[in-house]
């Protein structure tokens, strides 16, 4: 708007010049005046009084339709002659309110009662106004997210760390470092949820939590066992790790708060950060919720799987998804004994899922060297590739990117969901066997915990680049966490709302509404929300006669009967329809239990 | 090779100095916020269960009656101040902001039966039980001087109600018959009768205002205009209704106070069925006065509480009690919407809040948006089970909860019976009767 703006202005002096050689008036004319000519009319945007000389009409003929558009416009004539050619506030691209939707907008016309009717249209036009501002304040995020571009011919894949640091600021290129650990690995890692902590766990004992932007360590010791997983816990003053045995909770010196025996054997640890939730799946098989907020054991859930060592979490819905070696992936709600999705994912076992950040994609990868795209909205197969190696450890950052551990390479793949990735984005190599990978939350950094220790990767394009404060803040003092820690624990979500929609609450309840509706009418006697008969109404002037008044009775009941007869129309070719599939079906044959891994 | 790596200045993020406050850049793209649904519904249930935890209504016990307060009555102009009558003959002016009596005078002989305060405030109507219809200043006499009625009338039988014209010098009495009477006059300009038997209340309808009704023993609730010589229309009830509330909103709307324990809204074009029959109460419904939006109204009753109810709503949002508190025979809610106020049989006006857990005094903005937000979300999940538990919940005195336990089951019973008199005899012998005409007699015109 601002360009547009000074263009006109500095095209009006121009105009006006010309305007005074080719004609030789006295009077000094200022861009101000009303302007004369032709050419600054069909130049300058301002609109004018035709004059009524003849050879002028063809002009206001041509002229009409911009000061239609105006008007349609609502633009309108400022002091200095200016017209505002973008009045009212700017449009925004649907692509950007889509962003923001949630749910399909209530059909209006199905609704009959006149005062539902109209709170629910004030209720729309709340919602709309709501999703325009959000996408407009959109427009006004500081900052723009990373990327990576190679030169023509040139694969992004064959870009160097070094080449990046070299290219990039000095505060950027500082993230990318090795912590060279060779004594007690290899490493797990995880990052806190605004990315600024870092917590490294050695499979022999060695545990060390660093604030990895200042590079300064918090604490460090070797818990002289072996270790399985790390995890922080809400904030960064506490975190659990699996020992050989049980699992523990220490706080940022590294004393230890709890030895929790209930949790034994514990291989991999997922944090519901919403629920204060501590999921862990053990050798013996089983899953086990902790809550950390009042340190009881919410539910143990044998699997009956064998050993569980493969685990993520969909940050969507908080549903734990477990892979097993038969080549299962089974997803699970604490609330339930029994998976609520089993699906068969591999041909070989499973040895890394991982569910992205919408919770709309699951990755899995197994012994077969397969990586499958799950959509887990509809438990579909999307695409398949193979990886050399397999990869035996997966993460998804913010912005979807993919990152694959493939032994001692670490794959990144852009957009595998979209369409089938090629080549990856980017690859790295490192000393050893990869151990653990995750993507640093908010940052362009992937963190690789390794057997000779730690390396932190820059990986352009990976962190969202805009946080919310109210969530997740790299920069919050420490007043503000614990402000944060009792809103965060004063809304904690109870875990018997995890469910595959956690939307659902949101919606209108049919099932209980009907259920309640029949009970009523049985308890009544009679339907209180029956339509009422009709009763024609008595009309005046002579129309009401006896015979009159049947008729109209007739009209409506007949209406009623077609109603019924069209329904019992369709519901016989509905049953016709389905006992001819299931004819067809019994013509094909009876079916084997091998026919499901027919592709 | 182009390359842009993300790097945050702290400086855009960071605070300058420790006197300002914190920067909190907001993002609102949907995935960054996970659970909204279920977060936000955690939130309407910590706000209603906060809303129960700070629901403390009772404010303030305004004593100094030495018999029952049989009427009360605001003041047009002055939010501070209410009279009350009590049932010795006694008038109380009270100031509210200071919880004190400001002024007594014994305006009657035995009950002070109806109290009504001029439009413009300076002057207040008291009949009682001496047959007399007095009018005295707001303004307290000199410290020498006596307590003495600007006018007196002395009438012939008993008034037992009494209200003024909104906007004119006109006032209306009842008694054997409804009066209409000019300031100016000792006789009354119109008398309204029909029928033979005493009326026990009249009020004048604050929006269109020659436009009065009464309720009388007979279970009739009579409508009048005064500009007519005849009285309007009359609708007949099964049980007789104490007094009458006009909806200050809806011209055409008022309530009525029954003695069966309901209170009816109805429309007064169409009298032959109520807009909606209010049932909670336990025993005979003595008061019931409108809050000034017209959107609510609370009801005195018999059985030793006050409810509110949602005008259009057939059960009562809230139920306030006190152990000490006895039948309440007046209630008034304040004009600026957040009081309530109950006279009761042991002498006490007693101060309630209208929302239980209001908090008063002047709110910060935070604190306001704060409130908004929560009321929100409350609105938003109100019909979930967990969350309408709770915000229906309220604790009850034993008499109460037993006498609605019973009446719950004998109406179940009657309900029982007739449904199986109606499987068990001829289709169409015995009609379904809606609720709402079941205790309606007859409109006569």
């Amino acid at each position: 708007m601002a360009v547009g703006g000074s263009e006109t202005e500095a095209k009006r002096p121009v105009n006006v010049g010309g305007k005074d050689k080719s004609r030789t008036v006295k009077k000094i004319k200022r861009y101000w005046d009303e302007s004369q000519t032709k050419e600054s009319a069909t130049d300058t945007p301002r609109t004018e009084e035709p004059r009524d000389d003849g050879e002028k009409s063809a002009e206001k003929r041509k002229r009409k339709p911009r000061e239609r558009r105006q008007k349609r416009l609502g633009g309108r004539k400022q002091m200095s002659g200016k017209v505002d050619l973008f009045p009212g506030p700017a449009s925004i691209p649907q692509q950007k309110i889509m962003k923001f939707e949630r749910g399909e907008k209530t059909k209006l016309g199905q609704v009959s009662n006149r005062k539902l009717k109209g709170h629910l249209k004030t209720l729309e036009t709340k919602v709309k106004l709501a999703k325009t501002q959000a996408a407009r304040f959109d427009l006004l995020l500081p900052e723009e997210a990373g990327f990576l571009e190679g030169d023509e011919g040139e694969d992004t894949c064959t870009i160097q760390q070094e080449d990046i640091v070299d290219a990039v600021d000095i505060t950027s290129g500082s993230k990318h470092f090795n912590l060279v650990l060779n004594q007690f690995g290899p490493y797990r890692l995880n990052y806190t949820r605004n990315g600024r902590y870092l917590l490294l766990g050695g499979r022999r004992g060695h545990v060390a939590a660093m604030d990895w932007h200042a590079k300064s360590l918090m604490c460090e010791m070797n818990v002289m066992e072996s270790i399985n997983d790390v995890k922080w816990l809400h904030t960064e003053n506490m975190f659990a790790v699996a020992q050989k045995k049980w699992l523990y909770v220490y706080d940022n010196q590294g004393v230890e708060l709890h030895c929790v025996k209930k949790f034994n054997d514990v291989l991999k640890m997922e944090f519901l950060p919403y629920h204060f939730l501590l999921a862990t799946c053990s050798a013996t098989g089983f899953l086990q919720y902790l809550d950390i907020s009042v340190g009881k054991e919410i539910a143990a859930i044998c699997t009956k799987a064998g050993r569980l060592d493969v685990m993520a979490q969909n940050p969507h819905n908080a549903i734990i998804h477990l892979g097993h070696p038969n080549g299962t992936v089974s997803l699970w709600s604490p609330n339930l004994k029994e998976p609520l999705v089993k699906m068969l994912c591999h041909k070989a076992a499973v040895r890394a899922v991982t569910v992205d950040n919408t919770g709309k994609y699951m990755i899995t990868s197994g012994l077969d060297r397969k990586l499958k795209v799950y959509d887990v909205r509809m438990y579909r197969l999307l695409h398949s590739y193979v990886i050399p190696f397999g990869a035996s450890h997966l993460s998804f950052s913010q912005k979807s990117l993919l990152a694959a551990g493939c032994g001692d390479t670490v794959q990144v793949y852009k957009d595998v969901h979209v369409k089938p990735a090629r080549k990856p984005y980017m690859v790295h190599r490192v000393q050893q066997g990869v151990h653990g990978i995750q993507f640093c939350p908010y940052e362009d950094v992937l963190g690789i915990g390794h057997g000779e220790g730690f390396t932190s990767m820059l990986v352009p394009g990976a962190g969202e680049a805009n946080f919310d404060a109210l969530e997740n803040n790299p920069f919050r003092s420490r007043k503000q966490r614990q402000e944060w820690e009792v809103k965060a624990l004063l809304e904690k979500v109870q875990p018997d709302l995890i469910t595959l929609e956690p939307g659902i609450l949101g919606e209108v309840d049919f099932l209980t509404m009907e259920q309640k509706h029949k009970e009523r009418v049985e308890r009544l006697g009679f339907d209180p929300l029956a339509k009422e008969k009709f009763e024609p109404k008595h009309k005046k002037k002579g129309r009401s006669s006896t015979g009159q008044l049947l008729k109209r009775k007739k009209m409506v009941a007949e209406e009623e009967q077609r109603k019924l007869i069209r329904e019992s129309v369709e519901e016989k070719l509905q049953q016709e329809k389905e006992k001819k599939k299931s004819e067809k079906m019994a013509l094909l044959g009876q079916k084997s239990a091998l026919d499901r891994f027919k592709k | 090779m182009k390359v842009k790596v993300l790097c945050r200045n702290p400086d855009d993020y960071v605070r300058e100095t420790k006197k300002d406050i914190q920067r909190v850049p907001r993002n609102y793209d949907p995935t960054l916020h996970p659970f909204e649904v279920p977060r936000e519904y955690t939130r309407a249930l910590n706000a209603i269960k906060l809303e129960r935890v700070f629901a403390k209504p009772f404010l303030a016990s305004l004593d100094g009656h030495r018999d029952g307060v049989n009427c009360m009555a605001k003041h047009p102009k002055s939010l501070a101040t209410i009279l009350s009558g009590a049932c010795d003959g006694e008038v109380k002016i009270w100031n509210l902001t200071k919880r004190q009596c400001t002024r007594t005078l014994q305006a009657h002989e035995g009950f002070v039966r109806g109290l009504c305060v001029r439009f413009c405030g300076t002057s207040f109507y008291t009949v009682g039980d001496d047959k007399t219809v007095k009018h005295w200043s707001m303004e307290s006499p000199g410290s020498e001087e006596q307590e003495e009625p600007l006018h007196t009338i002395l009438g012939k039988t008993v008034y037992t109600g009494i209200d003024h014209h909104w906007k004119d010098a006109v006032f209306a009495t009842c008694g054997q018959q409804v009066d209409i009477w000019d300031e100016q006059r000792s006789s009354p300009m119109r008398s309204f009768t029909w029928g033979v038997d005493s009326i026990c209340s009249v009020k004048f309808n604050p929006i269109e205002t020659y436009l009065l009704g009464s309720c009388s023993s007979d279970r009739n609730i009579v409508l009048y205009d005064m500009r007519q010589a005849t009285p309007l229309k009359k609708v007949i009830l099964a049980m007789r209704s104490n007094t009458l509330c006009w909806n200050p909103m809806e011209a055409f709307i008022f309530t009525a106070a029954n003695e069966d324990y309901n209170l009816y809204t109805f429309d007064m074009r169409f009298l032959d069925t109520p807009v909606m029959v209010h049932m909670d109460h336990v025993s005979a419904v003595l008061d019931v006065d409108y809050s000034p939006t017209g959107k609510e109204f609370v009801s005195a009753s018999f059985d030793k509480s006050i409810r509110i109810f949602p005008a259009d709503k057939g059960h009562s949002r809230e139920v306030y009690h006190t152990k000490r508190m006895q039948h309440v025979i007046s209630v008034k809610w304040s004009s600026d919407n957040r009081y309530i106020l109950c006279g009761s049989d042991e002498m006490n006006i007693r101060i309630w809040k209208a929302n239980a857990s209001e908090k008063l005094g002047v709110l910060a903005p935070r604190e306001k948006a704060a409130l908004n937000y929560s009321q929100k979300l409350k609105e938003k999940f109100q019909h979930h089970p967990q969350i309408k538990r709770i915000a229906r919940h309220r604790h009850l005195p034993r008499a109460i909860y037993s006498q609605a336990k019973e009446q719950r089951i004998m109406r179940e019973a009657r309900r029982r019976k007739e449904m199986n008199r109606r499987k068990h005899s001829k289709p169409g012998s015995v009609p379904l009767v809606p609720e709402k005409k079941k205790h309606i007699v007859a409109v006569v015109k």
